[in-house]
C-alpha cells in the first residue's frame, strides 16, 4: 500500500512539473501521433475494402463457374451448362416454381474518374431476368429498370458517384453498342454498386458471345449450399466449381487487402522504432532534468520502484495523449472518404469503397502508441531508479 | 575546416541524445527514400523503357480484342519497324491457383519488338519450326523444372480446342532471360498460327498489337495514324505508349502518388520537432561553453555559424545513412526481380538531401540565433 502511495506522489509530481518540460513532451506526442495516423488511416483502406466485399456476398447464394476458374473474368458456361444448373438441388423456387437464379456476363468498361479524370476498367454485368429476386437488395433509387433486348444499363450507387458520364440519360460506349443509362441503383453498400448492369442475353448478343460467365443462385437456405454443389458435381455433363457468394468476393479481395495491411504494418513499423528512439531522447531527457529531485526522493525513503512507475507512467501518459491525437487526425481526414481501387471480379474492375476507421482500428493504434511509450520509457525509467544517491546529490 | 572538429565534439557533447537523434532521422529518411523510391522509379522506369514502343488496343478495353487482319495494315505505317501481337490465353499449370502468365505470339517478331529479351537464335528457329512449341522465361522453367524439350499441359478456363479439351499440351523449344523488363513481363509464349487453329471460338482475335518504332521522335504521329486508320471501322483502337499505359495500370491502383506523399509529409513534419528539440536543448546546455567562445573571440556571426553547421551535420549525415539504407533495400535480389533493374534514382537522393538542409535550417535556427544573441556576462553568470 505504502508503494502505491510513494508511486501516486511521484507521479502526481512528474506531471506538475510536466509544463516546464512542455517542449521535449511534445517531440513525443507528435511523434507517436504520426505513427499512429499513418498506421490507422492505411489500415482503414484495407478494413474498407474488405467492410465492402464482405458485404457483397451472402451465405444463402452460390456461384457456379468453369472448373478451373478462380475468378468469373477467366470463366466460360456454355448454353447447355447454364441450362443444366437450373437442375441443381436446393435452389429456392419462385411462386410460379421457377428456380431463382440469374446467368451472368459481363465485359470490362473504361470510364474516367470524376476526381482526376484518370481512366479505370470498371465492369458492365449483364444478369439474368430474375436478378430482382436473386438480388433482394438490389433497389432503384433514380430512374427505372434496364428493358432487355435495348442496350440500356442501370449504374451502381458508388460508380454514379465516382465516375464520369453515368447520370441519367447519359451514354456510354462500348464495343458495337452505345449504352444509354436509364436508372441508378443501390445495393446496400456492396462492391456491385460499382459496377453497371443490363441484360445477360443483350450483352452476349452485342458482343458476339456464345457463353455465360457465371450463375448466380439463391438457395432455399445457406444450409442448401452442400446439396446445390453436390448435386452439380454429381452430374458428369457439367465441368464447374460451386462456391459460396460470400466466400468468393472475399476471395477476390484478399491479395489486395493484404497488400495494404502489409503496407501499414511495415511503413507504422518502421515509424515505430523511429518513435521509439525519440520517446527514449524525450524521457532520458526528463529525467537528467529531474536528477536533483530523484536523488532527494530518493535519500527520503522513496523506494526506486515509485521511481520506475513514475517515469514509465509519463511515458505513457505522452504516448497515450499522441495515440488518441493520431487516432482521432486519421478518423478526422478519413473516415467515410470514398477511395476505389482494384479488386472486382477476377481483379479487373475498380471497387468503390469507404475508408472505415472502425474504433477497433483506433483502439489498436492507442495500443501501439502505449508500446512505444513503454519502450520509450523503460530505460531512462531504470536509470532513474539505479542512480546513486550520493553521486546525484553532490552535483547540487 | 579548421572548426571541424570544434563542431564534430559540440555534436557529440552527449552521445546518447545525439545517437538517439540520428537513428531517429535515419529512420525517416529510410522512410523517405523508400516511399518516394519506389514512387519514383515506377515512373523513371517506365518512362526509360517506353521510348520506341507503342501498344495498341481496342479502343472499348484491353480485353476486347482486335481482329488479326490490322496487323498488316499497322505494319505499313511509315515509321514502323516491327509490329508483334499478344492474344491473351490465361493458363494454369495443374491448379487454377498456379496461373501461368501465357500469350500467343509471333515470336520472331516478338524479339524484335523487345530488344532486351536474351535469347539464343536457334531457340527462336525451334519455335517457328514447331506448331506447338513454346518459348518460357529463365523464371518460370527454373519455378516448375522445366527444360527444353518437355511437354508441359496448360490448362485454360477461357479457350477449349478443338478436340473438346481445356487442356492444352505445349513442348518447350527455348527458354529467355527478360529480366530487363521486370517480374511482371509475360513469361510463356505459344505459337499465335497454332493457338488460332485449335480454339474452338474467338477465332482472329488478338488482344495487343506492339509496335516497335524507327525513331522515338515520331511516336505521337504514328499513334495517331494507327488510331485514324480504324476509326469508324467495328474495331476502333487506341494506341499509347508503353509508359502512358503502364501508368494508367498503375493509376488502377489507386493515387499511389498521394498515399506515398502523404506519409512522408507526416514523417517529416515529426521530424522537424525532434530535431528542432534536440538542438534547442544542446545549446541551452551549452550556454556557458558558447559565452566562452566568444569571451575568446569568436565573433556572433561565428557562433551562430557554428550552431547551425552543427545541425547541418547531423542531419545531412543521418540522411546520408537513411538513403543508403534504402538503396541498398533496392539492390535485395527480391525487390530486384519485381522492379527489374532498379536502383535509387539520383532525384530522390538529391531531393532527400534538399529536406536535410531544409529541416537543419529551420531546426537549427532558432538556438543558432539565441546563441548569437548571448550575452557574454550574462551567459557566464548563469541567468
Amino acid at each position: 500500500m505504502k508503494m502505491f502511495r510513494q508511486i501516486g506522489a511521484v507521479t502526481a509530481m512528474n506531471f506538475r512539473s510536466l509544463p516546464q518540460r512542455v517542449s521535449t513532451s511534445l517531440v513525443v506526442v507528435i511523434g507517436i501521433a504520426g505513427v499512429v495516423a499513418v498506421l490507422v488511416s492505411v489500415l482503414a483502406m484495407s478494413t474498407g475494402l474488405i467492410r465492402t466485399m464482405e458485404s457483397t456476398g451472402r451465405d444463402d447464394r452460390a456461384i457456379v463457374m468453369r472448373n478451373g476458374s478462380i475468378a468469373e473474368t477467366s470463366s466460360a458456361l456454355d448454353r447447355n451448362s447454364a441450362k443444366l444448373i437450373v437442375d441443381g438441388a436446393g435452389i429456392k423456387r419462385d411462386e410460379n416454381g421457377e428456380p431463382i437464379l440469374s446467368a451472368e456476363t459481363f465485359r470490362i468498361l473504361s470510364l474516367r474518374k470524376q476526381a482526376d479524370d484518370a481512366e479505370v476498367s470498371a465492369i458492365l454485368r449483364g444478369v439474368g431476368p430474375k436478378i430482382l429476386a436473386v438480388r433482394p437488395e438490389l433497389k432503384i433509387i433514380e430512374g427505372r429498370m434496364f428493358q432487355p433486348a435495348v442496350a440500356e444499363v442501370i449504374v451502381g450507387k458508388s460508380a454514379h458517384a465516382q465516375f464520369k458520364g453515368l447520370n441519367v440519360g447519359d451514354v456510354v460506349r462500348s464495343r458495337g453498342a452505345n449504352w444509354t443509362v436509364v436508372g441508378v441503383f443501390d445495393t446496400g453498400g456492396d462492391a456491385h454498386e460499382s459496377s453497371l448492369m443490363t441484360d445477360a442475353e443483350t450483352l452476349i448478343s452485342i458482343d458476339q458471345r456464345g457463353s455465360f460467365q457465371s450463375v448466380t443462385a439463391l438457395l432455399e437456405s445457406p444450409a442448401a449450399f452442400q446439396a446445390f454443389k453436390d448435386s452439380l458435381s454429381a452430374n458428369p455433363a457439367l465441368a464447374i466449381d460451386v462456391v459460396r457468394e460470400r466466400d468468393y468476393y472475399q476471395q477476390q479481395s484478399k491479395t489486395m487487402a493484404n497488400i495494404i495491411s502489409i503496407i501499414a504494418y511495415v511503413v507504422g513499423g518502421i515509424m515505430a522504432v523511429g518513435a521509439v528512439f525519440a520517446a527514449l531522447n524525450t524521457m532520458y531527457s526528463a529525467v537528467s532534468a529531474r536528477l536533483q529531485e530523484i536523488a532527494t526522493l530518493r535519500a527520503l525513503g522513496f523506494g526506486s520502484t515509485a521511481m520506475v512507475m513514475s517515469v514509465l507512467a509519463e511515458a505513457l501518459i505522452l504516448a497515450l495523449i499522441g495515440g488518441v491525437i493520431g487516432a482521432l487526425l486519421a478518423w478526422g481526414f478519413f473516415n467515410g472518404n470514398t477511395v476505389s481501387t482494384l479488386g472486382g471480379a477476377g481483379g479487373l474492375g475498380q471497387v468503390v469503397f469507404e475508408l472505415s476507421v472502425s474504433p477497433q482500428l483506433m483502439i489498436l493504434g492507442v495500443v501501439w502508441a502505449c508500446v512505444i511509450g513503454v519502450l520509450g520509457g523503460l530505460f531512462p525509467a531504470l536509470r532513474a531508479a539505479r542512480l546513486p544517491v550520493a553521486v546525484a546529490l553532490r552535483a547540487v | 575546416m579548421k572548426y571541424f572538429s570544434l563542431v564534430w565534439a559540440g555534436l557529440w557533447r552527449k552521445k546518447t541524445r545525439t545517437v538517439f537523434t540520428m537513428i531517429s532521422i535515419v529512420i525517416a529518411f529510410l522512410l523517405f527514400g523508400l516511399l518516394q523510391g519506389i514512387n519514383q522509379g515506377f515512373s523513371t522506369a517506365l518512362s526509360r523503357l517506353d521510348v520506341d514502343r507503342l501498344y495498341v488496343t481496342a479502343r472499348t478495353g484491353m480485353t476486347d480484342g482486335m481482329p488479326i487482319s490490322y496487323l498488316p495494315r499497322i505494319r505499313n505505317v511509315a515509321g514502323v519497324r516491327a509490329v508483334s501481337m499478344w492474344a491473351y490465353f490465361g493458363g494454369y499449370y495443374q491448379d487454377a491457383r498456379n496461373p501461368v502468365p501465357a500469350f500467343a505470339t509471333d515470336a520472331v517478331e516478338l524479339m524484335k519488338v523487345y530488344k532486351e529479351i536474351k535469347i539464343r537464335p536457334e531457340y527462336i528457329e525451334a519455335m517457328a519450326k514447331t506448331r506447338t512449341g513454346a518459348l518460357i522465361g529463365d523464371a518460370l522453367a527454373a519455378k516448375h523444372g522445366w527444360k527444353v524439350g518437355d511437354r508441359v499441359p496448360i490448362g485454360t478456363s477461357i479457350w477449349t480446342n478443338k478436340s473438346g479439351s481445356n487442356t492444352w499440351e505445349f513442348d518447350i523449344v527455348g527458354t529467355f532471360d527478360s529480366s530487363a523488363y521486370g517480374a511482371g513481363f509475360p513469361s510463356f509464349y505459344l505459337n499465335y498460327s497454332y493457338f488460332d487453329e485449335a480454339r474452338q471460338f474467338g477465332t482472329g482475335q488478338v488482344h495487343y498489337y506492339i509496335v516497335s518504332l524507327q525513331d522515338p521522335k515520331q511516336a505521337q504521329r504514328v499513334s495517331r495514324e494507327i488510331d485514324d486508320m480504324f476509326a469508324n471501322s467495328s474495331v476502333e483502337t487506341r494506341t499509347q505508349t508503353e509508359s502512358a499505359l503502364a501508368q494508367s495500370q498503375l493509376k488502377q491502383l489507386g493515387d499511389i502518388n498521394f498515399i506515398a506523399n502523404a506519409i512522408v509529409g507526416a514523417v517529416l513534419f515529426t521530424l522537424l520537432f525532434l530535431t528542432a528539440n534536440t538542438m534547442m536543448q544542446s545549446v541551452r546546455e551549452r550556454t556557458s561553453e558558447l559565452a566562452v567562445l566568444k569571451t575568446l573571440g569568436y565573433s556572433d556571426t561565428k557562433v551562430l555559424i557554428l550552431v547551425l553547421t552543427e545541425s547541418l551535420l547531423l542531419c545531412l549525415f543521418a540522411a546520408a545513412v537513411g538513403i543508403g539504407l534504402a538503396a541498398l533495400v533496392f539492390e535485395s535480389p527480391a525487390l530486384q526481380t519485381l522492379f527489374g533493374n532498379f536502383s535509387m534514382p539520383l532525384f530522390v537522393a538529391s531531393m532527400g538531401a534538399g529536406i536535410a538542409v531544409f529541416v537543419a535550417f529551420v531546426s537549427g535556427f532558432p538556438p543558432a540565433w539565441r546563441a548569437r544573441q548571448l550575452n557574454i556576462v550574462d551567459a557566464l553568470a548563469g541567468r
